[in-house]
């Protein structure tokens, strides 16, 4: 009997093993295909130790070609100042709709669940229209502002404000505090569990979209890391070398964050299931 | 008192719709207001030289769907993706988590590594995979190597589509892994100590307690599946650079409507119309999946 456990658990290593590498394999080529010279890469070998280790292709991407730093750049400010906006606008929009009385208060709520449902490819060729019409497309005020609010998170924060102690609010309110002063002093403090999982999800669904600025940008100086690796590839279409550096030079960021967040991470995707 | 407490009131709806006003801005200007703006376009042909101009086609748009080749090509790829996608991931996540599940030591570290690709934005994976998938890359070597016959799976407009079959169904399912690990935890010990008295081994176990418990999660699983493999786009369309090639083997419909929308000139009413199209279908699968299923979903 004992032995029959002990067999079932080395098979059950063994399944986890092999998927793991199988998980694996793919970034490990890629970052060692990053420090191959051309000639390794061409040759076909398959060694993931790069026979002559390089740094080349990093410089290549960084110093030679001078868009990719601009590129790195636009990502960071637009993913971060999505990501600033959903945290705090989410979070006012869902504490209004969990604590607040006031008229339209159903409704609204109604709405925002519906909102849910809509496939984005419905509201994405009027969304480009209307940034043709406000003069938008191609910048990051057409990048940023459409997402700075996402119904998802609007829902999740409402149910986390719902679950929120309300005698600290009151205490505030005897103390003086307005709405605004009990908001931002008691409650956003209060509410970091809940901010840091949707800060992950909001940065690196902002970070990785590849279709809305496929759509709204087509000025190669306001591309996000995406379209410019996508375009990277159509110019450089047989130098793996340097489209997998690019790719790796993109992958890093998040993985960072994902090292210092991954418990909220894990909590929020039970929470919210959402993309 | 009165007085006090209408104006209380008051201050309450003037501060909740100050709360609620970036929201709501968005909400109109670039979610509600398109909604209706696309109903509008729907039924329009749109010239998008200088200014834009708007002619009243009826149903057209809609006719036009069914005489289509290309839509039909893109349905049918769609709709053979999803029927393969949705349950082959379900089911390695499913798996996976029992697995990890299972009490074993470096559990935090599988989870970790298998929860890498989902991390990994759509463009660099399909980048990588290209560079595997070549003809001379790292599959095809070691497909080779075990006596399996290659493929030139990038350009073979028979596999070009089950290249990103094998891509999504490998990234996607650590995700719903993560889903699953969640609810596992959530079955009461007592059940299994049941089972075990009963007389049930390991496989007994996983499916006549584990499998019926998770129901309403594979359903929220299956839903989020659906939606998410229908609207397939990104991988096709760096895969095939834009066009769905090879032979329209990868063309998908949400690619489809983006070339139709911003590719060509004058159809962006016809791609609204298909955008609608997609969104009915999206609609009456995930209701005949709960149907089926006949569990109330998790929201």
């Amino acid at each position: 009997m004992k032995r029959k456990i002990r067999i079932g658990k080395a098979l059950l290593y063994v399944v986890l093993i092999i998927y793991a590498i199988i998980t694996l394999i793919p970034f490990l080529w890629a970052l060692s295909s990053s420090f191959k010279t051309l000639e390794e890469i061409v040759s076909g070998t398959m060694s993931i130790v790069p026979k002559q280790f390089t740094l080349d292709n990093y410089k290549q991407i960084f110093v030679e070609q001078e868009l990719f730093p601009r590129w790195l750049l636009n990502s960071v400010i637009i993913a971060a100042a999505v990501t600033v906006l959903n945290l705090l606008f989410n979070s006012m929009a869902g504490y209004a709709l969990a604590r607040l009385q006031f008229p339209g208060r159903k409704p609204l709520f109604l709405i925002i669940l519906a909102v849910l449902m809509i496939p984005a490819q419905v509201t994405m060729i009027p969304n480009y229209l209307i940034l043709k019409q406000l003069g938008w497309l191609n910048s990051y005020q057409g990048m940023i502002v459409p997402t700075m609010i996402n119904a998802t998170f609007i829902f999740m924060m409402r149910q986390f404000f719902i679950n929120f102690p309300k005698e600290l609010e009151e205490a505030a309110e005897l103390d003086g505090l307005g709405r605004l002063g009990i908001f931002f002093r008691i409650v956003l403090p209060l509410a970091r569990p809940a901010l840091a999982a949707q800060a992950i999800f909001v940065f690196m669904s902002s970070w990785n979209d590849f279709m809305r600025p496929l759509i709204i940008l087509s000025d190669p100086q306001l591309f996000t890391l995406p379209l410019g690796l996508n375009s990277f590839k159509g110019q450089y279409i047989s130098y793996w070398n340097y489209i997998m550096a690019a790719s790796m030079v993109f992958t890093l960021p998040v993985l960072i964050i994902y090292a210092f967040f991954n418990r909220y991470f894990i909590k929020g995707i039970s929470f919210t299931g959402g993309k | 008192m009165k007085q006090t407490l209408t104006k209380k009131m008051w201050r309450e709806t003037g501060s909740a719709y100050l709360f609620l006003s970036p929201a709501l801005f968005v909400l109109l200007l670039f979610i509600i207001g398109p909604i209706v703006f696309a109903v509008f376009l729907a039924f329009h042909k749109v010239q998008l030289l200088g200014a834009t101009s708007f002619e009243f086609v009826g149903f057209d748009n809609f006719t036009r769907i069914a005489n289509d080749t290309r839509a039909k090509i893109a349905l049918w790829n769609t709709l053979k993706y999803v029927v393969i996608v949705v349950p082959c991931q379900t089911i390695l996540a499913l798996v996976l988590a029992a697995t990890l599940n299972a009490g074993l030591k470096g559990e935090r570290f599988f989870r970790i590594v298998y929860f890498l690709p989902t991390l990994t934005s759509s463009a660099v994976l399909t980048l990588i995979f290209m560079w595997m998938y070549n003809q001379n890359g790292l599959i095809n070597h070691v497909l080779e190597a075990v006596g399996l016959p290659t493929y030139n799976w990038l350009g073979d407009p028979d596999v070009a589509l089950n290249a990103i079959m094998i891509m999504n169904i490998w990234s996607t399912a650590p995700y719903f892994m993560v889903i699953y690990l969640a609810a596992l935890q959530d079955i009461p010990d007592s059940l299994y100590e049941a089972a075990e008295l009963d007389g049930a081994n390991a496989w007994q176990k996983f499916w006549h307690v584990t499998v019926p418990y998770l129901r309403p999660v594979t359903s929220f699983v299956v839903i989020m599946g659906l939606i998410g493999t229908f609207q397939l786009f990104d991988q096709s369309y760096i895969f095939s650079a834009g066009s769905g090639g090879p032979n329209n083997s990868t063309l998908t419909v949400v690619l489809l409507i983006y070339q139709y929308a911003f590719k060509t000139l004058g159809t962006m009413g016809y791609a609204a119309a298909l955008a609608f199209a997609l969104a009915i279908i999206i609609l009456i699968a995930t209701l005949l999946q709960r149907k089926l299923s006949k569990e109330e979903s998790l929201y």
